[in-house]
């Protein structure tokens, strides 16, 4: 990393004693040479996270079906229990499988495409869907109060100084998109918010067609369409957003009548748009199952069974969709819940909040493993018993925040606040960073100026990334002998207060 | 078909742009309900305070109309601005003393006098009694237009604005004599330097083409001549400033003892040349042939109604209500009252075609913000802070392109007479983000200077709301008191989930949230998720293109 360096120096050009091919760039307007050289460096990495919020509180014990302790889930929950032969195998998995309703996801896990991460929880767990959000969203103990979200911390430090001086070259696009209009807590960076709002699909179809609701036919409607109209014209990203939209005209199917999928239709096409967004916030509605969670004949059928078919239909077509788009390797989603469901259904149908619950991970990189193993559930199940927590739900954002959005792992505990274990949830290397560090002063040439003696190809891409971070009151002087080149996705950082002199040739791709 | 309905549809669309209505200024019979009263106290005053619409529903119409338009003398002239600088600065007053009736001992102090001026008068609007005084005062602020960085004494500039308090709701040719000998006018367009021996025509051209004639219908071609606008300047020779008692007087070897010929617009009129003090008395013949011009009535009667009611007079309203305004203004001898009444009470007032089109001016978004969210400032005897917190804000105005005190000419704020934009001018790519900035750190963190802050408390707003439990009757009450143009059931189901309910399907979360809050606030986990939420809710309604809106 860190963008901020890159960025900083970006911004204030004419502060920069910068030499390139022996001409000063010292006071150099805001468009100057330099400028454009570093403003023009591709992001880090083109990898975005889509987040899917289950709002309500999942039932995990009737979407990941224990199958080692069949017996005792049975009775737990005889009411609702999904009938043992009618649970979905997993490839390699003898422990538990899935609902009846779930075969996209059976299949993609079958495919490598799905990992499960068991009884994901954080301690002392609140019982409130509000407090549980608030908690979810910010990373906060379960006592404290965060008022920024983690993925709003991502982005800050990310994209520091945002919102002054964006959209910019180097990120033109919306950092963070939500769909749905979710608690804004999730993007709420330490200062400002750092996502933008879509309020739902209708909404987005009708902002790409320009259809809007209906104005009063008066003077009063002829004055809200005006400020309608500025509000357009300082909508900053409306513009790019419509473009990206309007660049896609083919996607495979999604299926129909289903909100998630409508959702993720439009994070596909913004993705395959071009868009440099980092993170997706969309949300699936309706999992407060209190009561009458399943038919009361067929537990295989009913209220629950309807929203995890929507969410595994709605996954996999996304999953598809991606693939027909040839974006696949650029996208990995998470589903999360506020808190799951009681062990013991209840009279009524249904289970009351609890703790833990399965979490997914999707996505072409996705390790397709289960994490964890089954719930400990009690013979004598109580009404108050609880799945005792596995992983923390810190430790998968801080996992992804590392293996996919690229943080290096000393920097984590800026965004997380403490530090959290690392899951092998993304496929190694997906991250993978040739970086040369120049620490020294003087020439490029001389390999003791370079971390481990290591001076960079003289053509460098894919993830690689050049460091310019002389010691104290040194300097770095790319000789007037090499041109350097800097392509596909490789960068190079100068650091904050730091000189690069460049006598010979750069050439950033 | 009850009254709404049919001055609805009296209504017709013209040129797809405008919209017109055939109403005029009978007396309106129609419905009096909650969506009344808001349209006339948005009009009349800064917002709509809960309090307020309770306070008139209890009324008529009539009696509301003449509560509102009856000011006693005692709110008609507020103490006086204070010294609120510092205490080594301007020596002639003492620190919380008013320094409108002293002379200052050095110099270089008038620019904290002004300030001090415009921080109180700020203070007033915020702090405005329950009647038009404070929205009717700004508005002859722009008609009577001084810009107080050029006039810089602020006595005078303070002498301005009590005659502008004075004569609000008086008559206004005593008002227009009253402003010409205006301490403050006399500077700021010179006529204190105006002198047989070198006229100055500034204050003589402004009198006719601004402050009463007018350019006409179309606001292009004044019906009086050039000559008259130098004749007029010969009329009003010889009136000068006494600096140190800070008020008018009449030099009568500086004033201009010929005869003034005027042309035919003014029937030809002869003002004879007097001398000595009588020289004076020129002003009063002067006046008495202007108002016999019908004109006078009806750019007043247009100017009024563009700031209450709508800039697009076509001609049906100026056929069916400027006219008769002007008419009515002319047989009261041109008290302002009765034409402010006849017109609060009319038809037209209340005509749905004219509700909830007003463009807000900055001063209403910052001033009826705080009023309708009953924003809480620093106790009164504490003078200090208030000033800060009414500097902060007067700054917000001036940055959203309305400085009280300071209009960009002579002519006024460009809303209230360019053509074809008039309010909508108000709002840009610039100025809108800002107004949601001002209503977004009003709804945040507020604004804090030396500790003390003003902030929405959007708990306390929202336990004077009907039923805040019920999240749909929260969000009704909301929308009806913050906007003009209610949003679709659609948009509210919505707000309402995806907010208050933080996507849950059942109300009962937020009841049980509010109640909780309300039988045990201490409950500071609980508390904070009904702050947030509520602080969602209404920053996202502020920042609704409906509520830019009156």
């Amino acid at each position: 990393m860190n963008r901020r360096d890159f960025l900083g120096k970006a911004l204030t050009t004419a502060a920069i004693p910068a030499v390139i091919g022996g001409f000063s760039l010292r006071g150099f307007a805001a468009n100057s040479l330099l400028q454009r050289v570093l403003s023009s460096a591709p992001p880090m990495n083109d990898h975005v996270l889509v987040m899917v919020k289950l709002t309500g509180g999942n039932d995990g014990l009737n979407t990941v079906i224990p199958i080692d302790v069949y017996s005792n889930y049975f009775n737990a929950r005889s009411n609702i229990a999904i009938p043992e032969n009618r649970i979905l195998s997993l490839n390699g998995i003898s422990a538990m499988g899935l609902h009846p309703s779930m075969t996209g996801m059976q299949t993609m896990f079958n495919e490598g495409n799905l990992g499960i991460i068991q009884a994901v929880s954080y301690p002392n767990p609140n019982f409130s869907h509000f407090r549980a959000t608030d908690i979810w969203m910010s990373g906060s103990n379960s006592d404290d109060v965060l008022t920024s979200g983690i993925a709003g911390r991502y982005l800050d430090y990310e994209f520091n100084g945002f919102p002054n001086g964006y959209p910019n070259n180097i990120m033109p696009d919306p950092l963070a998109i939500q769909i749905g209009s979710i608690s804004s807590l999730a993007l709420q960076g330490p200062t400002v918010n750092m996502g933008m709002s879509i309020s739902d699909p209708t909404n987005f179809y009708n902002f790409i067609n320009g259809v809007e609701d209906p104005l009063p036919i008066n003077n009063a409607g002829k004055e809200l369409s005006y400020v309608r109209s500025v509000v357009k014209q300082t909508q900053q990203y409306s513009t790019v957003i419509k473009n990206a939209a309007l660049n896609v005209t083919q996607q495979s199917s999604y299926p129909s009548n289903n909100s998630l999928a409508a959702q993720l239709k439009i994070v596909a096409r913004l993705v395959k748009g071009g868009l440099k967004t980092r993170v997706y916030i969309v949300e699936h509605k309706g999992f407060d199952t209190h009561s009458l969670q399943t038919d009361l004949t067929d537990t295989t059928i009913g209220t629950h069974a309807n929203l995890l078919s929507n969410l595994s239909e709605a996954i996999k077509a996304f999953q598809d969709d991606l693939s027909f788009l040839q974006i696949e390797d650029k996208v990995i989603g998470m589903t999360f819940s506020e808190f799951g469901r009681r062990i013991k259904s209840n009279s009524s149908g249904g289970t009351d909040h609890g703790v833990a619950a399965p979490l997914f991970i999707f996505g072409k990189k996705a390790n397709a493993l289960v994490l964890g193993t089954s719930p400990n559930i009690p013979v004598n199940v109580t009404d108050n018993d609880n799945v005792a927590m596995q992983y923390d739900f810190r430790s998968v954002y801080s996992s992804l925040l590392q293996q996919w959005l690229c943080v290096r792992p000393t920097d984590i505990q800026e965004i997380m606040l403490q530090n959290f274990e690392n899951l092998p949830i993304i496929e190694s290397l997906s991250c993978n960073t040739t970086t040369y560090v120049f620490n020294g002063n003087g020439y490029w040439s001389n390999s003791s100026n370079w971390v481990d003696g290591i001076i960079p190809p003289t053509n460098v891409f894919g993830n690689a990334e050049i460091i310019i971070e002389p010691q104290v009151g040194g300097q770095c002087i790319l000789d007037r002998s090499i041109i350097q080149t800097v392509s596909n996705g490789a960068s190079i950082i100068v650091k904050s207060q730091k000189t690069f002199v460049i006598e010979g040739g750069f050439i950033q791709n | 078909m009850d009254r709404r309905t049919f001055l609805t549809g009296a209504k017709e669309k013209r040129n797809n742009q405008s919209f017109r209505t055939l109403s005029g200024i009978t007396s309106y019979t129609g419905v009096w309900s909650t969506d009344e009263i808001i349209h006339l106290l948005k009009r009349t005053m800064f917002g709509a305070k809960k309090s307020d619409i309770d306070f008139f529903s209890t009324m008529t119409m009539e009696q509301s109309v003449d509560y509102l338009l009856n000011v006693s003398s005692l709110q008609i002239a507020p103490s006086p601005p204070i010294k609120n600088y510092s205490p080594t600065e301007d020596l002639a007053v003492a620190v919380g003393e008013t320094w409108v009736y002293t002379n200052p001992t050095e110099s270089g102090v008038m620019g904290e006098r002004r300030s001090s001026l415009k921080s109180w008068w700020v203070g007033q609007m915020i702090n405005q009694e329950r009647n038009i005084l404070e929205k009717l005062t700004l508005m002859w602020h722009n008609h009577f237009v001084i810009e107080m960085e050029m006039v810089g004494n602020a006595i005078y500039c303070y002498q301005n604005n009590a005659i502008l308090r004075k004569n609000a709701l008086g008559n206004f040719k005593q008002f227009v004599k009253d402003i010409t000998l205006d301490t403050g006018m006399l500077k700021y367009l010179n006529n204190y330097l105006n002198t047989k021996s070198a006229p100055d025509e500034n204050y003589a051209r402004e009198l006719q083409e601004l402050f009463t004639i007018g350019k006409g219908f179309d606001n292009a071609t004044p019906p009086y001549s050039e000559d008259d606008v130098k004749n007029a300047a010969k009329v009003l020779t010889g009136w000068m400033i006494d600096d140190v008692n800070n008020t008018y007087f009449f030099k009568s070897t500086r004033h201009d003892t010929t005869n003034k010929q005027f042309s035919a617009y003014y029937n030809n009129t002869i003002i004879s040349g007097r001398t000595l003090q009588d020289g004076a008395l020129e002003l009063d013949d002067l006046l008495t042939m202007i108002f016999n011009k019908e004109d006078v009535s009806l750019n007043i009667c247009r100017k009024i109604y563009r700031w209450f009611v709508y800039y697009d007079i076509d001609a049906a309203t100026e056929l069916n209500v400027i006219e008769p305004l002007a008419q009515i203004f002319r047989t009261s001898n041109y008290e302002i009252k009765p034409v402010l009444l006849a017109l609060f009470k009319s038809e037209h007032f209340f005509d749905v075609v004219n509700r909830g089109c007003l463009i807000k001016s900055p001063v209403d978004v910052v001033v009826a913000l705080c009023r309708e969210f009953n924003v809480v400032f620093p106790d009164v005897t504490d003078f200090d802070a208030n000033y800060k917190m009414w500097d902060w804000l007067h700054s917000c105005c001036t940055s959203l392109q309305q400085e009280p005190g300071d209009p960009p000419n002579v002519a006024g704020w460009p809303a209230y007479y360019q053509t074809p934009q008039f309010h909508q001018i108000w709002i840009n790519s610039d100025t809108l983000p800002k107004r949601n900035i001002f209503c977004d750190t009003m709804i945040s963190s507020g604004y804090t200077k030396n500790g003390t802050t003003i902030v929405i408390d959007a708990t306390a707003f929202t336990a004077t709301l009907t039923d805040p439990a019920n999240p749909n009757a929260l969000i009704n009450d909301a929308i009806t008191f913050l906007l003009r143009i209610p949003i679709s059931q659609t948009s509210k189901d919505q707000l309402k989930t995806d907010i208050l309910l933080g996507g849950q399907a059942t109300d009962d979360y937020w009841t049980t949230a509010w109640n909780t809050f309300i039988i045990n606030p201490g409950n500071a986990t609980n508390t904070n998720i009904v702050k947030t939420k509520l602080k969602n809710l209404y920053q996202y309604i502020l920042r609704l293109p409906e509520y830019q809106l009156a």
